[in-house]
This record gives C-alpha cells, sequence and structure tokens, in this order.
C-alpha cells in the first residue's frame, strides 16, 4: 500500500512536471517577489504630460517594489543597460518599464530582462505614452494619476510572473505568396534565389497583375510589358517556384513554421504537357497554339482589354501569358466539343475536369493581393458609364496600348475618331470625403495623367491635354522632373476638382465643369474625351484571404502592417507578411520594394530553421479539472481533449502547439482548471485588485 | 462638501485590436478623458465573467469589455464568445441591482483610434450620468 502510494505520488509528480515544464508553478508567491519599477521620460514625449518625479515617488510606496529609476530614454542602450545593472545589484525577481506600449518596446526590454539574468517573461510593461501622456496631453494631474495607477497595476502583475520557455518549433522550408502581380512574382522571385521552395497562388488564369495591363511606367516611361515579361518568364521557369494560377487558398491552418494551406485549384479545362503526361498522354497537353480559340463560337468580352475587345470561351488573356495555357470560361462555354476536335492529339482539353484541393505545408507567407479600380460609376457627377466618350484610366491605358483594342491608336469609343481634346481628371473618387469615395490619396494618379498626358502628346499631333487637379504629388525620384517635362511639352494643368461633366447629345462631346481656383473663376471646356484616374480599392473578395490569414485591415480595407513604420512588411499574425498595393496604394517602384523586403522578412524564419512561440499556451491544473469537457469545443483550435487521467479520471488536456494563446478556455472554464500563461487568473485579478482597492498614498 | 465623483472605470481590452486601436488613438494625439484603466488580454474570449463581477463588487463604476470587430477576431471567434458572456452577465447585474450600463461591450479595430477615443468619452459620461456604483456606497 505505502509502496503503491510512493509510486503514485511519484507518478502524480511526473505528470506534473511535464505538464507544468513552463511555469514553475500554478501558485506564484508574491511575497518574496523584489520588483524594479524604471519610469521612462521618452524626452517630453511622456515627462511633457506626466511628473516623472511623482510617479517614482509613488511607484517606492508600492508593495514589492526594491527599486525604483528613471531615465530620459530607457529604450535606449544606456536606458536597458540600467535595468540589467539593477537585476543583479538589487536581486530584482520582475521588471517593469512604464514607458510606450507593450506592441513597441515589450521585446526590448524582454531581453534587457534576460540580459540582467531573469527569465524574460519577468517583464511587465505600462503603458503611460501611447494610452496616457499623449492622450491626455493638457491634463497633467490626471495623466499622472492615471501614470500611478498603471504603474501599480503593472507591479500586481509583474509580483505574480512566472518563468516561462518558449516553444521552439521547427520551420518548414518552403513559403506561399498570395497573388502574382508585380509585387507577388518580385516576392517569389527573391524567395526561390534564397533557396526557398515557394508556392505562388494566382487566382487568374496568368500572372503579371495589373502591371501587365499597362502601356509604359512613369517616369522612365519604359514599356511596362518589356520590363515586366522577362519577368514573367523568370517566375515560370524557376525551378524553386511552383506557379499555381486559377488557383485561390480556400483554407489556413497552423501557425509560423508550420502552415497547412488547403489551395483550390480551378478546373482549368485545359491540361498542361505535364499534366497530360501524368495521363498518359504522350506529347500531349496544351502548347498555346490556339487551334481551339479559333473553332470556339462563343464570343464574350475580355476583361484584360477592360472588355474592350472580344475573347471566346476558351482564351488566354494575351499573348504573353505565363504559364501559356488556354483556360475555359465554364461560365460561357456551351460545351460543344469544337475545340477538343481542334485540339485533336494534344488531348489537351478536357470538359469534364473537376477542381482540385491540394494541401500545402510553408513556414512563412505573403500575401499581395492587390487593387482594383473604385467603381466610378458611383460618382454619378462623372459622367462614367452615362456617357460614350468618359472613360477609366485602366481604359486608357489598353487604349493607347500598341498591343491593345485599338492597336494603340486612341480613339473616342462613340466614333472611333482620334481625340483632339483631352481631359484628365484627377482624383476622381480619391481624397473625397463625401461618403461616396475614398478619403485617401491613390497615390499614382497624379503621375499615371501626367503620363497620360505625355502619351498623347508624344502620338496625336496638335492635341490637347488638360489636367484637372487638386494638388499634384510628384513625391518619387525623378517625378517632379518629369512633371515639369510634360508642361513643357504643353499639357496644360488646371487646379480645381471637377463638379460636374456634362455631355452634347450630338456631338458626343463633353463639357468638364470645375472651378478654376489659381484664377479664381468657374469655368466649363468643351473637349473630346475624359479620362478618369479613379481610385483604387482593394480587391474584392481579398477579406476573407486575409481573414484567413489572420490579417487585419485599415478602415479602408487595406491589409494592416504590423506597424506603419518599423515594421511595414510584417502584420500581427507571426509569419504572415505584406506586399504591393494590398497593404495600400503604390506605385511599381514602392511595390517591388516593399516585396523584396517582405520576401527578405519571410526568408528569416526559414533560414533559422527555427521558430519560438510566445509562450502563452494554455495548462489544465488536473486537481481542479471536473472533466466536463465544455472547454474541448470552445477551443477554436482544437487544441484540447479530454484524456484519461489517474485513477480513470477525465482531464482536459492542451496540444501545446495547437493552442494559440487566445484563452477563451480560460475565459470559461467553470472549475477555473485552466491555468493561461502569462495571463493567468492571479495575475489577472491582481490587476484588477490593484487597480480597484490599492492605490490609498 | 461633496467631492466631485472621480469613477473608476476598468477597461479589458484585447491585444490585437482595441489595445492596437488605443494605441493609434494616442499616436494621433487624439484626445480623451483619462478615467480609465487598462489591462491587456491576448483576446477577449480571456475574459471570465467572473472578472467583472470581482470589479464591480471591489468598486469598479463602470467596465470596458473591448475586442475586435466580428469575423476580424486574431483567434477567428473569441469576440463571439465574450458578447454572448457579456451579454448574459449584463442581465445578471441587473438582478443584483447594478445598472446594465455599467458594463459595455465594444468593437475597436487597430485602425479605429479615433472610435477608441468616442467610446472612452462615451463610457465615461454614461458613468458620471449614472454616479457612483451602489455597492461601494452600501459597504463604506
Ligand atoms: C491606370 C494606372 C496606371 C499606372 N501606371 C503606373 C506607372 O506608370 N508606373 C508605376 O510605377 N505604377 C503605375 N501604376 C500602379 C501599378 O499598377 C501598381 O503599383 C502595381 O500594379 C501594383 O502591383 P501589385 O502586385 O501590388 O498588385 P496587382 O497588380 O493588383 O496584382 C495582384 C495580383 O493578385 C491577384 N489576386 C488578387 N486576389 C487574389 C486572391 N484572393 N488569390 C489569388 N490571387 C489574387 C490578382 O489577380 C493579381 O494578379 C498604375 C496604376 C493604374 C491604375
Ligand atoms: S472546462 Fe475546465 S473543467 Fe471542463 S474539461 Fe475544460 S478544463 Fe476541465
Ligand atoms: S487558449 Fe484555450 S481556447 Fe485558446 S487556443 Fe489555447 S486551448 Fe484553445
Amino acid at each position: 500500500m505505502a509502496e503503491k502510494k510512493t509510486k503514485k505520488a511519484t507518478a502524480k509528480k511526473e505528470t506534473k512536471k511535464e505538464t507544468t515544464a513552463q511555469a514553475s508553478s500554478f501558485a506564484p508567491e508574491s511575497k518574496t517577489a523584489r520588483i524594479g519599477v524604471f519610469a521612462c521620460h521618452c524626452g517630453t514625449n511622456i515627462a511633457g504630460s506626466i511628473d516623472i518625479e511623482a510617479v517614482q515617488n509613488y511607484a517606492k510606496t508600492l508593495p514589492n517594489v526594491a527599486f525604483v529609476d528613471n531615465y530620459q530614454y530607457m529604450c535606449s542602450t544606456p536606458g536597458q543597460k540600467k535595468i540589467e545593472d539593477a537585476i543583479k545589484e538589487h536581486n530584482l525577481t520582475g521588471v517593469v518599464v512604464a514607458a510606450c506600449s507593450p506592441r513597441l518596446h515589450e521585446p526590448t526590454f524582454r531581453t534587457a530582462t534576460k540580459e540582467g539574468g531573469l527569465n524574460p517573461f519577468r517583464f511587465e510593461m505600462a503603458n503611460i505614452r501611447e494610452q496616457n501622456s499623449w492622450v491626455h496631453m493638457h491634463d497633467r494631474e490626471g495623466a499622472t494619476d492615471k501614470a500611478k495607477d498603471a504603474v501599480r497595476i503593472a507591479v500586481a502583475k509583474a509580483a505574480l510572473l512566472q518563468d516561462l520557455i518558449p516553444k521552439k518549433v521547427p520551420v518548414e522550408k518552403a513559403a506561399m505568396v498570395v497573388g502574382a502581380g508585380v509585387a507577388g512574382m518580385q516576392a517569389a522571385l527573391d524567395l526561390a534565389n534564397a533557396g526557398i521552395k515557394t508556392y505562388l497562388i494566382e487566382k487568374s488564369p496568368t500572372i503579371g497583375g495589373r502591371m501587365s495591363q499597362l502601356d509604359k511606367t512613369f517616369p522612365t516611361l519604359d514599356c511596362s510589358q518589356c520590363i515586366l515579361t522577362p519577368k514573367m518568364v523568370d517566375v515560370g521557369r524557376n525551378p524553386n517556384i511552383q506557379l499555381m494560377t486559377c488557383a485561390e487558398v480556400e483554407q489556413v491552418e497552423g501557425y509560423i513554421g508550420n502552415f497547412d494551406i488547403t489551395v483550390r485549384r480551378k478546373a482549368r479545362g485545359v491540361m498542361t504537357p505535364a499534366e497530360a503526361e501524368a495521363k498518359g498522354i504522350v506529347g500531349g497537353g496544351c502548347n498555346g497554339c490556339g487551334d481551339c480559340e479559333a473553332v470556339c463560337p462563343v464570343i464574350k468580352p475580355n476583361p484584360f482589354e477592360m472588355n474592350m475587345k472580344p475573347r471566346k470561351a476558351i482564351y488566354i488573356y494575351h499573348p504573353q501569358v505565363v504559364p501559356l495555357i488556354y483556360t475555359i470560361d465554364w461560365d460561357s462555354c456551351i460545351k460543344c466539343g469544337l475545340c477538343v476536335t481542334a485540339c485533336g492529339e494534344k488531348k489537351a482539353i478536357d470538359l469534364e475536369m473537376q477542381d482540385e484541393l491540394v494541401k500545402l505545408k510553408v513556414g512563412t507567407a505573403i500575401l499581395a493581393t492587390g487593387y482594383e479600380l473604385f467603381p466610378i460609376e458611383k460618382k454619378d457627377e462623372w459622367g462614367y458609364k452615362k456617357y460614350e466618350n468618359v472613360v477609366t484610366s485602366l481604359e486608357f491605358e489598353r487604349l493607347i496600348c500598341a498591343s491593345g483594342p485599338t492597336g494603340g491608336h486612341l480613339v473616342r469609343p462613340s466614333d472611333g475618331k482620334t481625340p483632339k481634346k483631352v481631359a484628365f481628371l484627377l482624383c476622381a473618387g480619391s481624397r473625397d470625403n463625401t461618403g461616396i469615395g475614398k478619403p485617401y490619396c491613390s497615390r499614382f494618379c497624379c503621375m499615371y495623367s501626367i503620363k497620360h498626358a505625355h502619351q498623347i502628346i508624344e502620338k496625336i499631333p496638335g492635341v490637347q491635354p488638360y489636367i484637372f487637379y487638386m494638388d499634384i504629388r510628384s513625391f518619387g525620384k525623378m517625378y517632379e522632373e518629369f512633371y515639369y517635362r510634360i508642361q513643357d511639352e504643353g499639357a496644360k494643368f488646371i487646379r480645381g476638382r471637377v463638379s460636374n461633366v456634362l455631355e452634347d447629345a450630338d456631338t458626343k462631346n463633353l463639357y468638364v465643369m470645375a472651378d478654376d481656383t489659381l484664377l479664381d473663376r468657374p469655368m466649363k471646356l468643351e473637349v473630346d474625351m475624359v479620362v478618369l484616374a479613379a481610385a483604387v480599392q482593394p480587391t474584392g473578395g481579398v477579406d476573407t484571404v486575409r481573414k484567413m490569414f489572420g490579417v487585419s485591415c485599415s478602415q479602408d480595407g487595406w491589409m494592416l502592417e504590423a506597424h506603419p513604420k518599423l515594421n511595414p512588411c510584417g502584420t500581427t499574425t507571426a509569419g504572415v507578411y505584406l506586399a504591393g498595393v494590398c497593404q495600400g496604394p503604390k506605385d511599381i517602384p514602392d511595390t517591388v520594394a516593399q516585396a523584396e523586403g517582405a520576401a527578405s522578412a519571410a526568408s528569416i524564419p526559414i533560414h533559422m530553421g527555427e521558430v519560438e512561440l510566445e509562450p502563452y499556451f494554455a495548462q489544465c491544473i488536473e486537481e481542479k479539472c471536473a472533466g466536463c469537457g465544455m472547454c474541448v469545443n470552445l477551443c477554436p483550435y482544437s487544441a484540447l481533449s479530454l484524456v484519461e487521467g489517474e485513477g480513470g479520471k477525465k482531464v482536459m488536456k492542451v496540444t501545446e502547439a495547437k493552442c494559440k494563446g487566445c484563452g477563451t478556455c480560460g475565459g470559461f472554464c467553470p472549475g477555473g482548471a485552466i491555468w493561461m500563461q502569462h495571463f493567468a487568473t492571479p495575475q489577472i485579478v491582481a490587476q484588477i485588485d490593484a487597480f480597484l482597492t490599492g492605490g490609498e498614498e | 462638501m461633496a467631492e466631485e465623483f472621480q469613477p473608476k472605470i476598468l477597461g479589458i481590452i484585447c491585444n490585437w485590436c482595441s489595445y492596437a486601436g488605443a494605441d493609434l488613438a494616442g499616436s494621433a494625439r487624439t484626445q480623451y478623458p483619462p478615467d480609465i484603466r487598462i489591462v491587456r488580454v491576448m483576446c477577449t474570449g480571456r475574459v471570465d465573467p467572473l472578472f467583472i463581477l470581482k470589479a464591480f463588487t471591489d468598486g469598479a463604476d463602470g467596465v470596458l469589455v473591448s475586442g475586435c470587430h466580428f469575423g476580424d477576431c486574431h483567434y477567428l471567434e473569441g469576440n463571439y464568445k465574450a458578447a454572448k458572456r457579456m451579454f448574459i452577465l449584463k442581465s445578471m447585474i441587473k438582478n443584483i441591482g447594478l445598472e446594465d450600463k455599467r458594463l459595455r461591450m465594444t468593437f475597436v479595430s487597430a485602425s479605429e483610434g479615433a472610435k477608441w477615443a468616442k467610446v472612452v468619452e462615451d463610457v465615461v459620461k454614461t458613468i458620471h450620468e449614472l454616479g457612483p456604483n451602489p455597492i461601494t456606497q452600501l459597504t463604506k
């Protein structure tokens, strides 16, 4: 019996050791805590609105506080050194820094805490800048009181903090890029060239994105396709890039290092040579000859040409597509089978092809889903879709492009005549606070409209471009010079947002109504054609992708970076990065630069081979667990299960690698049996206690 | 002499949306009243109703729980669960004689600094209108 007991006791000890390998104990001791409090001035950012000395003196009076100091910039090297030295000199067991947001500098101070010889998780931050001095700039007393409370709350938690060991997980040596515009392509190439297997997922049948629709690019005026197609070809043949077109992400599971992603490969209806070979069709598969297209009887508008050119139900967008494989548009295909016959021995076409789900495992992912034009017909006053000779900037790009629907001859849609007077209306829907448009600047419209003016001057003798603008924003390298150059070429710039566009029903000419705000007079200008620099907005349907990857968006729907200045490529989901316009409007140089940044960021964990996960996961206090299993269904990540414990008792078990530490289970367990590391119930309760019952000086 | 009522308002907010939104209000220097103290959790799903009951019994005049918008939770659905719990909790605190307006659940995203300031302003105003937590008056 006695023997059994000891055995049981050791067994119990062992299980306990196993489950609590992280936290040293479920009952942290605050009595022996020795906390150091460091208050930061942040120059005048904090000290300007908060009496740091008062906060420091107050901190001295708090229970468990063994040492107090302050410094101009705690995040600087000398500031961090203060923490390291104080830990050693004063035998501290915990550190509180009252400074900026933990979302900014928690990692910095955790490192300092570690350098001082403590476990880095024995650090707690009191946010007295973002959530105090900066929002109560004119209430010194209120802000100082709040800072004292914040320090007291932080000290209460710090006294109960425990040593935690971050979990190390291996990182899959592969990456995913979603969206194959110039951003996604660049990111994929960089990753691939760094030796990383990269899956490039593109929903349309070809890569290239919007840039392949452009004619020339400002300010250098290189031909867009000429600089893009070589890149497209590189992407297509890079052995490290597995390109998946007509594909969309369907499900994302896992976490940094170990994302399990399900991709839906839409049935293209046409097989690549490799796919044909896999099916035993020797020498078969699509070679892009176009015999099928020639016989297809169905004619549809081509969205690549902004619907100004026809395509068949079996089609390619343009001759340079990568991969050069035909695609069937199932919505318009009548399954007549003519194409199958025309394809003949190549046997590339399969009218019964089905979607396929592919499971991929990657370590990191980059989102690069780009943009579309704001539906400018919503701004009725500009007459788009109402008057034939009002076109959007992207339609203009196709109309002026040598490979476009008119062979590069700019013509009026109404009568095919060459326009002599063309008005470019900037900020069509951008910088618009009416609630119908977009409040932000779309950033590249000024420059591309100037480019457009140049393009018509170059092509149409005697043409007169007019540019109606609010401000010209030529912010980039060589951009201002480009602006002057086009002014010299004769483009007329008129400052004043257009209020209305009207049409002469007979001639189909347009009247642009505006206020010339430089001459301070209203004006009415008759032109042959109007080009709208429509605002841009995130690609439709991209919200689903964003949410699957756990990425937030700004108020305007653009994907949200982790920090606008210090982490513009990262997101708040570890291992997920952003590139290109999906993060906010930017031109090609900025897009490419960000893509390279994102690729570099995404390659770091992969090259490290393993990453540390914050050890905020749940633990089960088996003695308290009633085995009710109610938490099991609450966990969104299926991290919990009921297992048989000692003596047949059912207890909850956490699969730590699956737990993301949200604490949903911990907020629910009726028995208080769940220990949320670093956000444990006693720690939160101590914070609440400190706020409400402590604090008398 | 009647002392001016200085409300004790506890804010329990999630790390990813509301805490980030509150930080943004700071970076944008949006001003709001200082009568709130923040406890940060990773997700509003972590908020045990007992925390809130405890806060009220210990004398909080108001409690604000704020998380991500529905569909935008960093952990998929913690905010739905929190919202459900807060809903039930509201009827509970009503039963014990507290105004349910003292408990507020809001949704502020990382990009809504201005909204955060508005929310706090509004909560502070509500609590000022309601006056001190009656439980503290009883135990005084
Ligand atoms: C009229 C006009 C003229 C311009 N002229 C210039 C210029 O002269 N110089 C310049 O520097 N910039 C110019 N720009 C800006 C330029 O177009 C952008 O900077 C650039 O195209 C951004 O590339 P991107 O890869 O971020 O986005 P995109 O080109 O939009 O690529 C995004 C890709 O992602 C794919 N995708 C979207 N959602 C999904 C999904 N859910 N799953 C899979 N794939 C998805 C899309 O199909 C697309 O292929 C111009 C823009 C316009 C509108
Ligand atoms: S809810 Fe609590 S008691 Fe029930 S199984 Fe989960 S951990 Fe155990
Ligand atoms: S904290 Fe609980 S609910 Fe959240 S992921 Fe971990 S086990 Fe699941």
